[in-house]
């Protein structure tokens, strides 16, 4: 039953990583325009100056 | 197409020349010195409109950040130095063929979307803690403590209750705080059982743990926290922005104006326009306020404020309306009434009494939310009280079958009931381009006996259509000629046309006659039969225009029509034999209004009624106890719509009825009203065959928490079984449409 002791808190902290990175993701306002995010991969180049919000 | 593109070129031209300037009032400025403007621009429709936009702002100068929001239509600009650049701005998006509009953020609405995002954020973690506890626990349900050895066990349960309690605290904020508002005030509701159950089944847990007990209900609680977190997401997603409020659609009014000061034009906004003041309307643009006309003349649209179909002549003397459109001349006008006294203004008013009655309806799921917890509350107390007192075991494992009893009778199949049909009908009904901007809408469609028709632009298309007989080349001249007009006959015969146009010099137009140009060398007149003929007399047919060619000596006339949609009439006796009254209400002439009434199979029709005197028939209606659906597109259908018990708007509506409207639907048929009725049928049914799956569920569950036989995986498959049941059913709309 050793392994436990590795395996939970690996599971634990791959749980986590998910989570941070969901609320980050939420908190950088990627879920607000989600029609717009739809669209903006068929643009050709990368414009940088419309990138960088 | 080409003869289309000709005319917006036109249109774009002419707000150029107005130079819209003033958008400095509503830059707001940090403290580093960074600028930073909302505004709402119209137009985009596609992923080439986005980056025409946003790449050619990004080349000004002084630009730091440039974001379109396409869902919202709302562009984000900041930038570095004067507030000044940003009339420059809205200069170059309006270069590019696209209407802008100052935007002020609306703190309500601004609200709901933070707690959406809140309630995302909770989700997440209660997601997550959710899965991490069940990883745990299928350890647990599937062997038994003297397999594993007590210490294992209670490593696990150690590690659920570090997982579960925080995440509780954390996630479980958004039914706390409900509840304890509810408590606060001296009544209960749903999230009060729910908060109880929570933090019962966390306590009791915390205290089984620390004395080694065997069942723990971590994974129970969690688990009801996140579907319950779910319901209620999907559940403020349906509610959506319902109705929204009518000091924001006196905003709508948010524009400019000219007004003539001496010698010198200045823009102002049009909430400071004062009495007395001169006016400069150019043509395509609406009258901020209502006045009386001093220079000029024109031709008014009136039909966004009375619903006639044809403009009318206005010259030197004549009223203007707020919200009616100057179309051929600029005119000046000498402000009677200031726009909060304006006609628009009173229609405003009535709309804002409309929406205050609006706020009584009582949901469905709050409905089964006022039953429902006082029988959980009571059965939980029996289950506590009668195990204590008359089975004879310790009050501790009393409390326990108490809480499991909480626990499994917790709304998680009720809370999904509801708002799962509700969205899975509004993104239905979305796909067939009928946009339902609430899920209770949907349940208060269901119960409608009356229909109320707005006439022109609803049953109609609203624009008049050229008929036969004509002749093709005639045509082909007068359609060069229509071209340069904004007047609605003009454009009947223009989109008439199919191909290539001729080249016509020196187009006039003269209000309130026609227009006036040169093709081939040959004056060509287009317009009223008075001006072109006077000397015809025999009786006028409907609405009719005249072309004249020099020298061809005779002039020719066009026929125009409003048409009907294609199935208008199909649609409405299908309405009819669903046993719904319908009525239709026009403020159009009564000949007019007769004729369509017959067409469609409509009984009763009123012609030439107010805004006022539409609202009040409603009203009276309602009053006799009738559940209302009104449809209708116009200023002077606002009000109506906004006070009926439903309401449905054509996306050809003015913005106003667009705002107060339920349902929006797009394209030249009639059948989405139709469609979006037995949808909301078949969303009642669904719900209500939901409840009964819920109270069934509970009725085997409640006798077996009450006994004291549910253990921590009987509850967490009860749970997910009766939520993927209630949602199994709810798709069930997705395979009858």
């Amino acid at each position: 039953m050793s392994v436990l002791l590795y395996l939970i808190p690996i599971a634990l902290f791959l749980g986590l990583l998910g989570l941070a990175a969901f609320i980050w993701s939420l908190k950088s306002g990627q879920y607000d325009d989600l029609d717009g995010a739809a669209r903006r991969i068929l643009f050709d180049e990368n414009d940088e100056k419309s990138d960088d919000n | 197409m080409g003869q289309r593109n000709i005319s917006n070129n036109t249109h774009v031209s002419n707000r150029l020349d107005q130079g819209e300037n003033g958008y400095e009032n509503f830059v707001e400025q940090n403290a580093s010195g960074e600028n930073s403007l909302s505004v709402l621009v119209s137009g985009v429709h596609c992923a080439g409109c986005i980056q025409k936009i946003e790449s050619s702002l990004s080349k000004e100068q002084d630009i730091q950040s440039v974001r379109l929001n396409f869902s919202t239509k709302r562009l984000f600009i900041t930038w570095s130095g004067v507030t000044k650049r940003a009339d420059d701005f809205v200069h170059t998006i309006e270069k590019l063929g696209y209407g802008v509009s100052p935007y002020a953020p609306d703190k309500e609405q601004e609200q709901v979307k933070a707690q959406v995002r809140f309630l995302l954020v909770c989700m997440g973690v209660a997601g997550f803690a959710m899965g991490n506890i069940m990883l745990l626990s299928v350890g647990l349900w599937t062997s038994t403590s003297a397999e594993m050895g007590i210490a294992t066990r209670d490593f696990m349960h150690w590690i659920s209750a570090a997982i579960a309690i925080p995440a509780i605290m954390f996630a479980g904020r958004p039914f706390f705080r409900s509840a304890f508002k509810a408590l606060k005030a001296g009544h209960t509701n749903m999230d009060v059982p729910i908060s109880l159950a929570l933090i019962l089944a966390s306590g009791m847990s915390l205290y089984e743990t620390i004395n080694h007990g065997e069942h723990v209900y971590f994974d129970s609680s969690v688990m009801l926290m996140f579907f319950l977190l779910i319901g209620r997401y999907l559940d403020y997603r349906a509610r959506g922005a319902a109705h929204a409020s009518a000091t924001e659609l006196l905003s709508t009014f948010t524009g400019f104006a000219n007004v003539i000061d001496g010698q010198n034009t200045k823009r102002i906004l049009i909430r400071d326009i004062k009495e007395g003041m001169n006016i400069r309307i150019a043509s395509g643009e609406k009258f901020p306020v209502d006045g009386e006309i001093t220079e000029g003349i024109t031709t008014i649209d009136t039909s966004l404020v009375t619903g006639e179909t044809l403009p009318k002549e206005a010259r030197s003397g004549d009223k203007a309306f707020a919200g009616t459109m100057n179309i051929s001349a600029p005119v000046t006008i000498i402000v009677e009434k200031a726009a909060e006294n304006s006609l628009l203004a009173d229609i405003v008013r009535l709309m804002e009494k409309a929406t205050q009655g609006q706020a009584k309806y009582v949901r469905i799921a709050d409905k089964a939310a006022k039953l429902y917890t006082p029988v959980v509350h009571s059965m939980a107390l029996i289950a506590f009280l009668g195990w204590w007192l008359i089975g004879g075991i310790g009050v501790q494992e009393s409390i326990m079958i108490a809480v499991t009893v909480l626990i499994i009778t917790c709304p998680c199949a009720l809370g999904l009931a509801v708002p799962v049909v509700q969205i899975l009908a509004t993104t239905t009904m979305m796909k067939k381009h009928i946009l339902v901007k609430s899920g209770d809408a949907l349940e208060r469609l269901a119960d409608i006996d009356t229909a109320l028709m707005d006439k022109t632009g609803t049953i109609t298309i609203g624009k008049p259509v050229l008929q036969p007989p004509y002749d093709e080349d005639v045509l082909k001249i007068a359609a060069s000629l229509a071209v340069h007009s904004h007047h609605p006959l003009s454009q009947a015969i223009v989109n008439a046309h199919k191909g290539e146009l001729y080249n016509c010099a020196d187009v006039n137009e003269i209000a309130g006659q026609g227009l006036q140009g040169v093709w081939n060398g040959k004056t060509v007149r287009l317009g009223s039969r008075a001006w072109i003929s006077p000397a015809f007399s025999d009786e006028a047919r409907d609405i009719e225009l005249w072309l004249d060619i020099e020298g061809s000596g005779e002039a020719k006339c066009f026929y125009f029509k409003d048409r009907l949609r294609d199935d208008s009439i199909e649609i409405i006796s299908k309405l009819q034999s669903e046993g719904i009254n319908v009525i239709m209400l026009s403020g159009d002439q009564e000949s007019i209004v007769k004729d369509v009434a017959e067409q469609c199979g409509i009984k009763t029709y009123y012609a030439q009624i107010s805004p006022i005197e539409k609202f009040n028939l409603m009203e009276e209606l309602k009053a006799k106890g009738h559940k209302i659906m009104m449809i209708g597109d116009g200023l002077n259908d606002a009000p109506t719509l906004a006070g009926a018990d439903i309401s449905i708007a054509p996306s050809t509506a003015i913005d106003m009825a667009q705002n107060s409207a339920d349902v929006i639907f797009m394209g030249d048929k009639f059948s989405p009203v139709y469609d979006v009725y037995k949808t909301a049928k078949q969303t009642q049914k669904l719900v209500s065959q939901n409840f009964i799956l819920a109270v069934m569920y509970n009725m085997i569950a409640i006798p077996l928490a009450i006994a004291g036989m549910v253990t921590p995986l009987i509850a967490a498959i009860a749970m997910s079984g009766s939520s993927l049941i209630v949602i199994g059913n709810s798709f069930r709309l997705r395979l009858s449409s």
